[in-house]
């Protein structure tokens, strides 16, 4: 705002009719101005005079009036300009110094723009000023609170005063070149706060069509206005912004996300059965419908499970309970239960492990492991045994597995698997020091000495004899090795 | 072990100040309010009191401003009551909006609460703003950027004036213009400096270093036990009792200010030394006469018996994180994060990952794991990536199809795009950036994510030490001990380079890699070796370990300045979308 000279204002109050005689267009207009000015400057005294929380509601401030001005912001803004440090460059940030014509600046904001300061309006300003004293001194404020009630603020200015969390209206901004400027300016001023305020005005003052249109060109806005959306959870308008800039997989998504709101399982199940027809992309496609089937799958086996549970008929339910629904579970978590439960059951069955195994196209490796696990858990060392078993072309049975045997022997072990068990698994660990450490940690002592015995390694063998318990059998495997003739022992 | 520090490295300003402010200003706004006779936490329930005026001190978020009034519905019961929400530190206008939607606007009257800064510790200052993270970096929402920059400029205001800013990432730009705006608005009178120089980072300059595994104490600490506030919940297993403690971690514990940036090895054997050593001060009183006993039991016990408390709650938190760790194989885990730093059997890590997932051993580990593979590995190949996402949604549950598309608009995880792949020998040397290389990674619209370029920056910052060096943690070398030596952390690399260079020349290269957005101003010349770092975004301790380990070798104080203290846990955390 132009600071009008005490020169420039005495001459300006002793001659106000002199300068306005002249020209009668001039005169009224400056009339208008000055009404209007007393008249914002009234309104602006008498909600002063009311109590704190109405002036709130009419000023979207950051203060309220009377309130200590603590903050950093207000501080600064209070000292005088003394003692200036050595001012820090404006640096380029992302976005090009923003085209007044890009946005279709009308002229006469343009013209405004330019004029700011300029002659004209020192002498509107002035005038209104010396107007004010003369209808109602005791009104008069401070010079830097008028503009608070001025509304003709530029759409820069308005931006520039909304980071500043001072009022301002944006009724005024009714042409749509006015409103993208608005919303170019709130961008290229990088505050969030200002560029979601000015969207949800135009959001109130423009038709969907317009709005998004103009926002497709503008991606910050735009990243602004979709969380908008979504924290106000205004799902409608979203689908309907994502469809019409062609966002297919976020449209989808976004549908696909509100089956969490639904608690009800069955609601649930058709919700996802509606998800199918929805153009996922191929991949996605797939985990939605095995989502749908997996949760149609889980409520039959919750009914018929929760059933034979309570009927208490029978020993698996009642020997180990279940804790709790397996509906909305993990797929591998419903395998790892089938694999528990159901684990006998013909492949005909919905909960039979080798069925879910080939509706939902399982790895080998992951069926395995979580097979394991499960049987291990049961302690049914024979299933365990079972999954390993392949026979080749001669019918000689050997131990295989998809998953390396120190990862076996990891499973069965955290499934507290008993050495005898686990001294099997550990013997089939193909690096010796890696087999080593896995015995010593599980005290399969079996295991080294025989290692140590094919190692031919005489020095470690007898050093092992003093980690095992005197008199026990380990003791006198030991010995007998090594009073054994027949072995060339290495050292 | 307590490292000597440069004799020449300044002190610490006083941060108690910034306390004091903020604590004045809300006494006086609660004191506006009359007699203030309960707080509630705000949660989506009524709140039960005869009080006709209810006063709620929130941060501005729409979600709960919508729990203030749904919750509260006196207005439809036909009850008269006055609301007041304080929104700290910044109102929003979208907030407001809300109320004035639902016509309680007046009703309901808001205020400001303008507390931006937590000093957590000596030279840790927190914004508390976590959510700074996803809102920046996933939705882009710039709504915090100013609260940044005021953030800034009170720390400006108070210790300033600055002389130096670097900086590097879009929001570190956009924080310096918004606190530049700020300041020449305003007026800084003329004072002595207190911090000189300040370097400004986004997160998304680098995300490998949060994705690691924390191995010195305080980050593992953080890891295990999760340290919210600069205080921490120990359990049972920890305090050997049946009872919990919560305990404040700073400085002022002369035990953890000691381990706090040792390599997790060392801590073991510094533990028994100083029980040691304790053992001796308290058989001093044997052979004592009455007088000596006296004197002893008035001088000295009390500090003895602090130090006892203290070290027993170390030692037990360091046997339980022993315990806890060595029960998940945290021996392999290491392993294979080393591995993907190196770039080396990135095969058998994704065996490994898989494994993980497969096994379903910890929902957010297998992310973090599978990120980190990604980032280091400039996306992963489309067909890792389907299959890895199959058997992920397979074993966490499918609703995380919303995770992955978070993950991919992030850029944490993504797949190679077809025709992109680069060759080992392309990837090492970054031969394939350019203008259009260092565009957009993913073909998701409004996507902020970048291509990583980890390879190449690693080889040019020279990152990952040679792995068949030996390295002794006990006498680091460089920052990478707070890796076992494996990894120097990229972001706090760059802090050195820069205050090395006193600006980013010659690291052009470096920071095309990076995708660009590097700014160096100037206001004066001056030693001040007082260096304050902003991370946007969010920083962890262990990266605060290294730039202590930095300061102490160079001479610099630091002061660290985020807007939250994160980890690799919060990081993903923040990005999934399996719930409602």
């Amino acid at each position: 705002m132009m600071k009008s000279k005490p020169d420039e204002e005495d001459y300006w109050n002793s001659s106000k009719f002199k300068a306005f005689t002249f020209d009668d267009e001039d005169d009224e207009f400056s009339r208008l101005k000055e009404s209007k000015q007393a008249v914002n400057s009234i309104r602006g005294l008498v909600e002063e005079d009311d109590d704190e929380d109405d002036v709130e509601k009419v000023s979207w401030s950051g203060e309220p009036v009377g309130s200590i001005s603590w903050s950093v912001r207000e501080t600064a803004a209070s000292n005088h300009r003394t003692d200036r440090e050595p001012a820090f460059p404006k640096i380029n940030t992302e976005t090009p110094p923003l085209s007044r014509s890009h946005s279709g600046y009308s002229l006469s904001s343009l013209f405004k723009g330019k004029t700011k300061g300029g002659n004209f309006q020192s002498i509107t300003d002035t005038l209104s000023d010396s107007s004010v004293r003369l209808y109602a001194p005791e009104l008069r404020k401070p010079k830097s609170e008028y503009k608070d009630y001025v509304s003709d603020w530029s759409p820069e200015e308005t931006v520039h005063r909304m980071k500043q969390g001072k009022s301002v209206s944006l009724e005024k901004f009714r042409s749509l070149q006015d409103k993208l400027l608005l919303l170019d300016f709130s961008v290229a001023a990088h505050d969030g706060n200002v560029i979601t305020a000015v969207l949800i005005y135009l959001k109130r003052t423009l038709s969907k069509e317009v709005l998004f249109r103009e926002l497709e060109s503008r991606q910050t806005a735009l990243r602004h206005f979709i969380h908008y959306l979504t924290e106000t959870r205004d799902q409608k308008l979203l689908l309907e912004l994502l469809r019409a800039l062609g966002r297919t997989e976020d449209m989808v998504l976004l549908q696909y996300k509100e089956h969490l709101s639904i608690a009800d399982e069955n609601k649930r199940r058709d919700f996802l059965k509606s998800c199918l027809s929805l153009p996922f992309p191929a991949d996605d496609s797939a985990h939605v419908q095995d989502h749908y089937t997996l949760l149609e799958r889980q409520i039959i086996i919750e009914a018929t499970d929760g059933q034979a549970e309570r009927g208490g008929k029978v020993e698996m339910f009642h020997k180990f309970p279940r804790r709790a629904s397996i509906v909305n579970m993990p797929l591998i978590t419903t395998l790892y239960y089938c694999c528990f439960y159901h684990y006998e059951e013909p492949e005909g069955s919905f909960s039979s492990p080798l069925n879910i195994r080939h509706t939902f196209r399982i790895s080998e490796k992951q069926f395995f492991v979580t097979a394991l696990a499960a049987r291990a858990k049961l302690k049914a060392w024979s299933d365990v045994d079972a999954l390993f078993t392949c026979r080749n072309w001669l019918g000689f049975t050997r131990k295989r597995s998809p998953v390396t045997f120190s990862r076996v022997v990891d499973i069965l072990q955290k499934n507290s698997a008993p050495t005898q068990v686990l001294q099997d698994y550990v013997a089939l660990v193909d690096d010796v020091t890696l087999r080593i450490s896995l015995a010593q940690k599980l005290k399969c002592h079996d295991i080294i000495i025989n290692t140590y015995r094919d190692l031919k390694d005489r020095q470690l063998l007898l050093g092992y004899r003093g980690k095992v318990e005197i008199g026990s059998a380990e003791e006198r495997k030991i010995i007998e090795l090594l009073d054994n003739q027949q072995i060339r022992w290495k050292n | 072990m307590a490292h000597s520090a440069r004799r020449d490295s300044p002190e610490l300003p006083d941060f108690s100040l910034l306390k004091r402010l903020a604590r004045d200003q809300l006494i006086y706004l609660l004191e506006q309010q009359h007699e203030v006779d309960k707080l509630y936490k705000v949660e989506y329930k009524p709140i039960v009191s005869t009080s006709d005026q209810l006063c709620f001190l929130i941060r501005p978020r729409i979600q709960t401003v919508k729990w203030i009034y749904v919750a509260n519905a006196d207005k439809a019961a036909g009850r008269f009551r006055r609301y007041k929400i304080i929104f700290t530190p910044q109102k929003f206008y979208a907030c407001e909006a809300v109320l004035e939607e639902q016509g309680i606007f007046g009703d309901v009257t808001t205020d400001e609460w303008a507390f931006y800064l937590l000093p957590l510790d000596d030279d840790i200052i927190s914004l508390e703003l976590p959510e700074f993270f996803r809102d920046n970096f996933l939705a882009g929402d710039q709504r915090w950027v100013r609260t940044a920059g005021s953030a800034l400029h009170l720390l400006h205001t108070v210790y300033g004036p600055f002389s130096k800013i670097h900086g590097i990432g879009r929001f570190s730009k956009m924080a310096y213009e918004s606190w530049r705006e700020q300041v020449e608005e305003g007026e800084t009178k003329a004072r002595q400096a207190e911090i000189g120089k300040v370097f400004l980072i986004d997160r998304d300059v680098d995300y490998v270093t949060p994705l690691c595994s924390q191995v010195v104490y305080e980050g593992l600490v953080d890891d295990i036990f999760r340290i919210k506030c600069g205080c921490v919940e120990f359990g049972t297993d920890v305090t050997s009792s049946d009872k919990r403690v919560k305990v404040m971690l700073n400085s002022q514990d002369k035990v953890f200010d000691e381990i706090r940036n040792e390599h997790f090895s060392n801590v073991f054997g510094f533990l028994s030394q100083k029980a040691k050593n304790l053992q001796t001060a308290y058989d001093k009183r044997r052979g004592m006469d009455i007088q000596q006993i006296k004197t002893f039991v008035s001088e000295e016990l009390k500090g003895l018996k602090q130090e006892h408390r203290l070290l027993s709650l170390h030692i037990g938190a360091s046997e339980s994180m022993m315990k806890k760790k060595t029960k998940q194989d945290f021996q392999e885990l290491l392993k294979t994060e080393h591995s993907l730093l190196e770039g080396f059997e990135i095969r058998e890590c994704i065996t490994f990952i898989e494994e993980h997932i497969n096994r379903q051993v910890s929902m957010i580990e297998s992310l973090r794991l599978l990120c980190l593979l990604s980032i280091t590995e400039n996306g992963l190949l489309p067909k890792d990536y389907r299959s890895l996402k199959a058997q992920y949604l397979q074993s966490y549950g499918v609703d995380h199809l919303l995770t992955f598309a978070n993950l991919k608009q992030s850029g944490l995880l993504v797949e190679q795009q077809p025709g992109e792949t680069l060759t080992v020998m392309e990837s090492k040397v970054g031969k394939l950036v350019n203008d259009k290389a260092a565009g957009k990674l993913t073909d998701a619209f409004s996507s902020l994510a970048k291509k990583s370029h980890f390879r190449a920056l690693s080889k040019k910052l020279n990152l990952v030490p040679k792995s068949d060096e030996e390295y002794d943690l006990r006498v680091p070398r460089d920052m990478a001990y707070i890796f076992s030596g494996a990894y120097v952390p990229l972001s706090c690399k760059l802090v050195e380079q820069v205050l090395e260079r006193d600006g980013w020349t010659g690291l052009e290269e470096v920071t095309r890699l990076l995708n660009g957005h590097e700014f160096s101003v100037t206001a004066k010349n001056d030693a001040q070796r007082i260096v304050l770092v902003m991370f946007l975004g969010g920083c962890t301790f262990s990266e605060i370990s290294a730039l202590r380990f930095l300061g102490r070798e160079r001479g610099y104080k630091f002061i660290v300045v985020t807007t939250a203290i994160t980890n690799s846990s919060r990081l993903i955390e923040t990005l999934l979308d399996n719930h409602a």
